[in-house]
Order: C-alpha cells, then sequence, then structure tokens
C-alpha cells in the first residue's frame, strides 16, 4: 500500500477509535441536530410547498452547525499530552496527517446526517428519498466540502484560545459557495427532480469547489502545521 | 558527518528574540546536556532541531538532512514535555499506532517488546487515561525510543518522573548511548544530566553561551557552569 494512503488510514481509524471511545463530538453533534431540527418544527409552521422550497437550506443549516461540533475536535483532541508534537515530529507528511483527520471527519459527519435526514422527513412529512442516491451524492459532495474546510480550519486555530468560537467563525464565509450549491441541490431532490438542466451548474460549482480547495488544504497544511 | 548541525539558528516571538545566532555541532555518539534557567531558549531549539519549529534565521541538520526530511524524522526521537500519547486508546495501540506511523517491519512486534522493557506488559490493554502517572512516563519513553532513534531529543526528561521511571530512563539512555546513539537533553537536573553526558552548553537569554567537554569540576560541583557563564 502507498505511503500516503497507510499513513492517512492508520490517523482516520484513530481518530475514529478514540470518538467511539469517548462519543464526545459525536454525541454532542447529533444531540444539537436533532434539538435544532425540533425547535425549527415549532418555530415554523410551512406548508407542503414551503416546506419542499426551504428543505435544503434547512438540511444544510442543521448539517453546517452540527458539524462544527465535530470539526472544532479534529485537532483540538491532539492536544492533551502534546500529541500533536509527536505526529508532526513522525515521518508522516502534512499532507497524510490531513487526510487522514478529514476521511474520519467526514464518516462522523455522515453518521450525523444519516441520524438527521430520516428525522427531518418526519417533522416536516417529507418524503425524502425519491431521488436517494443522487441526493446521496450530493450529501457527500457537501459534507466533503465542509470537511476539508473545517479540517484545513481545525488545524489553524487549534492553538487559538477561543478556537471554538473562531472556527465557525472562519469556516461559514468560506463555504459559502459551497453550501449554496448543496441547498440547491439538495432542495431539488428532496423535491423528488432527478439533476438536470439550470441545476447542474450548482453540481459543477459544488466539484470544483471541492477539488480547489482540497488541493489547497493539502499543500498548505505543512505550513499551517509547522509555520 | 556530524549527527546534528545547528548553524546561526535565531527564533523570534513577536519580537522577543528566543534564540540568538545559536550555532554548534554534535558528533554521532555523543551526549550534550543543554543547560539554562527557565525561558533561556532551551526547549525553543529542541523544538527546532525536532522539526517542530521553523527557524527565522539559521539553518539546522541532522545527519546532512534538514529536519523536517522524512530520512531525518525517521532519525530522531522526541521525548517533549508532554507525555504524547493518547489517553483514549491502550498502551499496546498506542505503541502500535506510532510503531504503523514510522514504518516499522512488525509494529505490534515493536510495541510488545518495549512494553516488556518498559515494564508495562501486563498493562498492555488498559487505557492510557486508567494508568498511574509514573505508568504514563514509562509508556512515553517506550514511545520515544520505539524506532530506534539515531538521534534522541529529550526536553528536561527528569522533571515529574518517578524513581521507577527514572532508573528505566537512565538504563535506556546508557544504552543508547553504549549503541552509538546521539542524545541532546535540555535540563535543570544538573546531577542526572551531567553523569550521562560527554558534553555541556549553556544558553543564555537565547544564546549558546559556553559549549565544551564535560569536565570533572563540572561532575564536582554542578553549579560551577551557571556561576562561570551564567547570567549575574
Amino acid at each position: 500500500m502507498p505511503g500516503f494512503l497507510r499513513d492517512s488510514l492508520t490517523i482516520a481509524a484513530k481518530d475514529l477509535r478514540s470518538e467511539l471511545r469517548t462519543k464526545e463530538a459525536l454525541n454532542a453533534s447529533v444531540s444539537f441536530s436533532l434539538v435544532i431540527l425540533l425547535l425549527f418544527s415549532f418555530a415554523f409552521d410551512p406548508s407542503a410547498e414551503q416546506t419542499r422550497e426551504i428543505s435544503g437550506g434547512l438540511l444544510w443549516l442543521v448539517f453546517a452547525f452540527a458539524g462544527a461540533l465535530i470539526l472544532n475536535r479534529s485537532f483540538a483532541r491532539e492536544l492533551p499530552n502534546d500529541c500533536l508534537d509527536a505526529l508532526i515530529a513522525s515521518p508522516i507528511s502534512g499532507a497524510a496527517l490531513f487526510a487522514g483527520k478529514a476521511a474520519a471527519n467526514f464518516l462522523l459527519l455522515l453518521a450525523v446526517e444519516a441520524v438527521s435526514l430520516p428525522v427531518f422527513g418526519v417533522f416536516y412529512n417529507i418524503r425524502w428519498w425519491g431521488q436517494f442516491w443522487q441526493l446521496a451524492g450530493v450529501l457527500a459532495l457537501g459534507t466533503w466540502a465542509m470537511t476539508v474546510i473545517g479540517t484545513m480550519f481545525s488545524a489553524l486555530t487549534v492553538n487559538l484560545r477561543l478556537r471554538e468560537l473562531m472556527l465557525p467563525t472562519l469556516v461559514y464565509p468560506v463555504m459559502i459557495p459551497a453550501l449554496m450549491s448543496a441547498i440547491q441541490l439538495t432542495t431539488h431532490l428532496v423535491g423528488g427532480e432527478p439533476l438536470g438542466g439550470d441545476v447542474l451548474v450548482w453540481l459543477r460549482l459544488l466539484v470544483a469547489f471541492n477539488v480547489i480547495f482540497t488541493a489547497l488544504a493539502l499543500s498548505l497544511v505543512e505550513t499551517v502545521l509547522v509555520g | 558527518m556530524s549527527a546534528i548541525v545547528a548553524q546561526g539558528v535565531s527564533k523570534y516571538y513577536g519580537d522577543y528574540p528566543a534564540l540568538r545566532d545559536v550555532s554548534f555541532s554534535v558528533a554521532p555518539g555523543a551526549c550534550l546536556a543543554m543547560l539554562g534557567r527557565n525561558g533561556a531558549g532551551k526547549t525553543t531549539l529542541l523544538k527546532i532541531l525536532a522539526g517542530l519549529s521553523s527557524p527565522a534565521k539559521g539553518t539546522v541538520t541532522i545527519y546532512g538532512k534538514p529536519p523536517r526530511d522524512g530520512e531525518a524524522r525517521r532519525a530522531i526521537g522526541v521525548l517533549g514535555h508532554g507525555i504524547a500519547v493518547y489517553d483514549e486508546l491502550s498502551a499496546f495501540e498506542n505503541l502500535r499506532l506510532f510503531g504503523e506511523l514510522y514504518g516499522l517491519a512488525d509494529p505490534r512486534k515493536a510495541a510488545a517488546e518495549w512494553l516488556e522493557r518498559t515494564g508495562l506488559e501486563r498493562a498492555a490493554d488498559g487505557l492510557v487515561r486508567e494508568f498511574s502517572r509514573g505508568m504514563r512516563q514509562r509508556l512515553a519513553v517506550a514511545r520515544a525510543f520505539l524506532h530506534s532513534p539515531r538521534v534522541l531529543l529529550l526536553d528536561e526528561p527528569f522533571t515529574a518522573l518517578d524513581d521507577r521511571a527514572i532508573a528505566v530512563l537512565q538504563t535506556l539512555l546508557r544504552q543508547a548511548l553504549a549503541d552509538g546513539r546521539t542524545i541532546v537533553m535540555s535540563t535543570h537536573q544538573l546531577r542526572e544530566a551531567l553523569d550521562l553526558a560527554t558534553e555541556v552548553g549553556l544558553i543564555n537569554r537565547g544564546r549558546l553561551a559556553f559549549r565544551g567537554e564535560r569536565t570533572q569540576a563540572m561532575l564536582d560541583d554542578p553549579g560551577w557552569i551557571y556561576r562561570h557563564y551564567g547570567e549575574a
């Protein structure tokens, strides 16, 4: 197995094992997403048509808010006992470290979404699975966008005293193009229509965002970690 | 070839000069005790040698390679202020993880071997968060030595260690020196350090104020170097 892939998998497995033992970020994120969905369902009483129109925005706001709790922990979990120094001093590249952490975050965020989505369907009486596989693809692309930006800024803010505040403050503005794309595509798919026509522009924007920011993160993370 | 070469190394935290034009080299198999008061710049120097921080000016090489080079990183073992092991993983899982990251041929075997050498074999499957302080420190020592590094960088290695951990560390360091490994340690504990050291350096306000061989006079009177070269 190539060194980069092997090192990334080692880091991802370590992060997932640590998180599944403590469930600190996962429990907090799932609970938070369910509470937001519940509060939104009390706050608004939309018609079926209005619900369909806001479904994408509502879902991605929930994912973004709940996801910040997981992304915040990504590099912060390395701070106790100075574990981050040990990782940086080891022979793995910064890119492999980033890729491993991003992979673990991606899976954790998908787990939160897998719980939130059916609950969303129940609360808002929406049959969201009409275009299941296309929706799954859009969720994966949007989640990767959130992961790559969140993991990068988690590395950047890890030594800041107010990192819990700084991370969402930095991440959300940068994510606007990806969030807009994911919202438009999700609204379309939850409405039961397949992707096509003008909507594909949003898909292209989302893919381009992921490619550009993944490449940027992989090339800059070493500088971010060591200076 | 020198094991470690630092040439004109400077480092600033904002306007504060943590290191100023520090130059020295360490021969393979030598043990350099880097002394200095709190805030003198010892930890900053060790971080730069370990590739954990970049110098503002100057260069560092480990066996001719920059510290961030993969080969140099494989050659370095670091024992810093923190124990650098994960509380949520078992002792065995921690050592296996670092064995995998350092590309050891058989990380499981290396982990089991080092747990035995540090007297932790019966606690191999216990989570680190349940360990006593002494056990955690011995695990940290095992983690630093796991990949048989040619260069050991130790930041205050004897501080806060219990008696058993000190004994384990001293034995391992003597063995490392006998095997021809190079050691740089920063310390306040002069007797333990000078007992092992072949060379001594003193950092004073970011400058290398003294660098020379360890002498019998230093062993007889460990405070001598501070009186002659330390700040007034």
